[in-house]
């Protein structure tokens, strides 16, 4: 059977409740891929969405430059985004990132995966508090 | 493909003079081929007549999938004449869910306060199904069932042979999940089961109006029911879950709404579900 390949119902309701949030929020798929932020992580990320589009988390993230607030080194198994995805837990970090604007920002970052079975991963929400 | 409407009205049965063009009877869609298998679409008070049906045509082996388990999906089982028959093989298949078996869940029905015989007791060999999360095959018949924006665990079916293809999402509200129209199907509720059918049986309770003062219930207006229809490509609208306040005079003004809004579509108008009703697929 060959049907249109569609989101899961639990990212398409989390795409839903992103858009009317005022916090900068990120979504996932199962497979690290990014697959939507809001209105308000553009104003954290310094670009659109419909500019960026779909591509994998990890490489749009380290677009950033994930560092400590000291500006220390942070491997990338230790971002919240990373953990959530690898470990399937909940996790959150404070950052300090340049954004595609150029600007350097401290923000904290919690991740946290979705689940809609217990044994059914579908990706990760990513929110960002701004300092 | 034959597709028979047993019943069509949603929330709750509404028998009187107002309903008798397109029935008072809650859901209940049978799917017959002509290899003679037999699937059920939901047990509302439909299937009460369907099943004194399928006994006198013989039918012994009979597969129920309920889209989910509020009550105007279920409450016909009961009176389900072939679950009573001890000769009969009864497959059901529902939307698994986290806390309790499919099977648990359908026995709250079957016991008190609510009814004298207990589910274990019927005469028929019961069998309860989860959906797969991958499609599926029922004799030459193959099933997908995903979940789709309505309160609590809900499915849709698409089902399909070499020769056709048909959707049954009778409870259904895609516009919860934001616009319709202008959206990625990637994005929009439903999609997949829906693409590139030849029928599409869709929930369309309200007008736009009543809609606005009901979002959230789970269900879509008959604009939204259009506007999915369009966005997947679907062949033939079938206008399901009719609103219980709606008489035959107001459905059909809402019938007349639907073509309206699908003018330009090509193809098919849509049409009301009416009990009774075939849809003839190749």
């Amino acid at each position: 059977m060959e049907t249109r390949r569609q989101k899961h119902l639990v990212l398409i309701l989390a795409r839903e409740f992103a858009s009317n949030l005022a916090t900068p929020t990120l979504i996932a798929d199962d497979q690290g891929k990014l697959v939507f932020y809001n209105e308000a992580a553009e104003s954290v990320v310094g670009r659109p969405f419909a500019e960026v589009g779909e591509m994998p988390l990890d490489e749009w993230t380290a677009s950033f430059e994930p560092r400590t607030p000291h500006s220390g080194p942070l491997s990338p198994e230790l971002r919240p985004t990373r953990i959530a995805l690898d470990q399937r837990r909940a996790a959150h970090e404070d950052l300090r990132i340049t954004s595609a604007d150029g600007v350097e920002r401290d923000v904290a970052v919690t991740a946290f995966p979705l689940f809609a079975h217990a044994d059914e991963f579908v990706g990760i929400v990513a929110i960002f508090w701004r300092e | 493909m034959r597709v028979t409407i047993w019943g069509c009205r949603g929330s709750v049965p509404t028998p009187g003079p107002e309903t008798i063009t397109y029935g008072g009877n809650t859901s209940c869609v049978e799917v017959s081929l002509d290899d003679g298998t037999i699937l059920v679409l939901d047990a509302g008070t439909g299937i009460r007549a369907l099943g004194f049906d399928l006994l006198d045509r013989g039918m012994r082996k009979i597969h129920l999938c309920l889209t989910h388990l509020h009550l105007d999906h279920l409450e016909g089982l009961r009176f389900f004449a072939p679950l009573w028959d001890e000769r009969v093989e009864l497959d059901i298949w529902g939307p698994p869910s986290q806390e309790l078996s499919l099977g648990e869940r359908i026995a709250r029905a079957f016991s008190p306060p609510l009814f004298p015989v207990d589910l274990r007791d019927v005469p028929a060999v019961v069998t309860f199904h989860d959906v797969p999360r991958v499609s599926w095959t029922i004799d030459r018949v193959s099933l997908s069932a995903q979940f789709v924006v309505h309160p609590g665990p809900t499915v849709g079916y698409r089902i399909e042979t070499k020769s056709s293809s048909f959707a049954y999402i009778p409870d259904h509200e895609p516009a919860l999940a934001g616009a319709i129209a202008g959206r990625s199907t990637d994005w929009v509720s439903g999609a997949s089961l829906a693409s590139g059918v030849d029928a599409l049986i869709h929930d369309a309770q309200y007008f736009e109006d009543e809609y606005e003062e009901r979002i959230g219930w789970g269900h879509s207006s008959v604009a939204d029911a259009v506007a999915f229809t369009r966005a997947v490509g679907a062949g033939r609208l079938v206008l399901f879950h009719h609103e219980p306040r709606h008489s035959d005079v107001l459905l059909e003004q809402l019938e007349d709404r639907a073509r309206e809004l699908a003018r330009g579509n090509g193809g098919h108008s849509p049409t009301l579900a009416r009990e009774g009703m075939v849809v003839e697929l190749p």
